[in-house]
């Protein structure tokens, strides 16, 4: 990787702040050697150390050394979240645990997470990436970053403290929650830059603005604001109210978490970390790939990674990639914001959600199946879910004790196992809508952030 | 001696009450009884009727949900202390009561959302009652 990186950071001609300027402006044909030559290394790290992958390659045929091109990457398997659940925890590692560092773990609600592992070396790479994310906001030493991200399992909080402190900007780890000491520490330390979901940011604005803080009260500059999708509507409300501009970042934890992609100031789409990442986008039904511009799934293959190499892992997300060169002088590829999913997965409040978990508690409740339905709506910036019941003749009792009763027993089984707060609304026969005789099993009211 | 009570699960939407009360008014089948119970989202309504068994059965082709239950009926003396003598034998007997409501079915009491303007709709065709007027009963 030493190759093409360097750690100096370095502004342009027009004032555009690089952390990897070599790598960040690599003319697009030498990185498309960059990517295979680290494709063919991620092959045959995978396929020597992951079971996994070594089967799978063999069943089709395919060894490290025939991928040649970019066409060729059609050829090798996919990855899923199944895949990972499914060798969890550690079936994936590529390094011996001894070499691991650091793991992390999806925020999926129930069963198996989907676990990460770093070695000294991929932590490396990650701050690296995080630090071209910050710096491509204009973050630089002498900024003071307050990371609103959650520490712990969730790599948001701990990979941008990382990159922070590789960029050598002051990070204070407040971590999300308590509003009030957020926007106290904000401007008692004089907070230039701000990292946190961006639903949390349009809250701290409101917030600031109840307490009479106007948008020139507050230090802030830029705002890094990913880990779930939102909207350029949203955008300018938040740069509005918070007086900063509001940058999209990327990432998923099965990729290593945030600086898989970030905007720079143009705000024209995500630029995607080429050099670790080999980006696809793909039809999610037929599996092949799409050019340039095309909406489609977006598939990462990591070029980098030790610890935990992937191929062709399936984000579920859909978008476009651009190919066209951006302003700042960056040459790779970028990602428009993610339009939707090729699965049913709800991000609420941040939490990964799959109605079919829902719909498992629901099943284990005899009297409700098949009468009901999940509606998913916002209160405010908040995600809310609705379970909407038919009462049937097995359910209702004569009293309404019992009636509430059952929908605190609903409420509780269902937070038991997913750890996310629903109410359970009750509803006469057929209330619920039928399409062609069949109950809407999922209703998502919600109008995109 | 027990008396069948048919309860019918309501959500709260306007005029679905009136929904109840017309499907029993068409079949023939009078109200000996009632009491109504809601929640914010929903409510129940308990009947005495003088044909239960075919009101389920028209309430439920109409979509209802209904459930059946015994209560008892007990004709108490209009007096002070009337109702008391009754609850004072079950109290003693540690007979617990889930709800009681009255079957005197000639004055019904209605909590609405525009009082004025339900006065003002039915002023004229029904007897409404004034203050003295109830206290005189």
């Amino acid at each position: 990787m030493s190759d093409v990186a360097e750690e100096h950071l370095t502004r342009d001609a027009a004032g555009g702040l690089f952390w990897q300027p070599a790598a960040e402006t690599l003319p697009v044909p030498q990185l498309g050697e960059l990517q295979m030559e680290r494709l063919r290394a991620t092959l045959e790290n995978a396929c020597e150390n992951v079971p996994f992958y070594r089967k799978k390659m063999e069943e089709l045929g395919v060894k490290p050394g025939d991928v040649t091109c970019h066409g060729d990457v059609a050829d090798l398997p996919f990855t899923t979240k199944i895949d990972l659940r499914d060798h969890y925890p550690f079936g994936m590692f590529a390094r011996p645990r001894d070499q691991v560092v650091r793991v992390h773990a999806s925020s999926g609600t129930t069963g198996n997470p989907t676990t990460v592992g770093y070695t000294r070396g991929d932590l490396d790479v990650w701050a690296d990436l995080i630090a071209r994310t910050l710096a491509a906001g204009g973050v630089a030493p002498g900024d003071l970053l307050q990371n609103a991200f959650g520490y712990g399992l969730f790599t948001g909080g701990l990979g941008l403290h990382l990159g922070a402190e590789r960029l050598g900007c002051t990070v204070v780890p407040i971590s999300g929650g308590n509003t009030e000491r957020q926007l106290k520490i904000m401007r008692d330390f004089g907070a230039t830059a701000l990292s946190c979901t961006p639903s949390y940011a349009m809250y701290l604005a409101d917030a600031a603005r109840d307490r009479g803080l106007r948008p020139e009260d507050l230090p802030l500059r830029v705002g890094f604001h990913g880990a779930e999708p939102w909207t350029n509507e949203l955008r300018v409300q938040i740069e509005a109210g918070l007086g900063e501009h509001a940058l999209d970042i990327y990432g998923l934890s099965e990729m290593g978490g945030p600086g898989v992609g970030y905007e720079c100031l143009c705000k024209a789409g995500m630029h995607v970390n080429e050099d670790h990442y080999l980006a696809e986008i793909i039809d999610p039904e037929t599996l092949r790939p799409l050019p340039y511009g095309e909406v489609g799934e977006l598939v990462f293959t990591t070029l980098t990674r030790q610890a935990q190499p992937l191929i062709r892992y399936r984000t579920r997300d859909l978008c476009t990639l651009i190919a066209e060169p951006c302003a700042c002088g960056r040459t790779s590829a970028r990602m428009s914001k993610p339009i939707g999913r090729s699965d049913d997965m709800l991000i609420i409040r941040g939490v990964n959600v799959f109605p079919s978990q829902i719909e498992e508690v629901l099943m284990s409740i005899p009297a409700i199946e098949p009468h009901y339905q999940i509606v998913v709506d916002r209160k405010g910036y908040l995600d809310v879910i609705e379970v909407w019941v038919e009462v049937g003749e097995d359910i209702f009792a004569e009293t309404m004790g019992a009636l509430e009763r059952f929908q605190r027993n609903v409420q509780a089984q269902i937070f038991n196992v997913l750890n996310i707060q629903v109410a359970v609304k009750l509803k006469e026969p057929k209330a619920i809508q039928r399409s062609e005789g069949k109950a809407v099993r999922v209703v998502d009211r919600r109008k995109a952030l | 001696m027990k008396v069948t009570q048919l309860t019918v699960f309501l959500e709260n939407r306007s005029g679905r009450l009136a929904e109840v009360a017309d499907i029993l008014g068409r079949a023939g089948i009078n109200i000996r009884g009632f009491s109504t119970t809601e929640a914010a989202e929903y409510g129940i309504v308990r009947l005495i009727l003088t044909d239960p068994q075919r009101a389920r059965t028209l309430l439920h082709d109409a979509g209802f949900t209904t459930h059946f239950s015994e209560v008892l009926c007990v004709k108490v003396e209009d007096v002070p202390g009337g109702l008391a003598g009754v609850l004072d034998q079950l109290a003693e007997a540690g007979v617990s009561i889930d709800y009681l409501y009255s079957i005197s079915f000639w004055n019904i009491c209605f909590a609405v959302r525009d009082i004025d303007r339900a006065v003002e709709l039915l002023a004229g065709k029904v007897t409404l009652l004034s203050d003295e007027e109830v206290r005189a009963l």
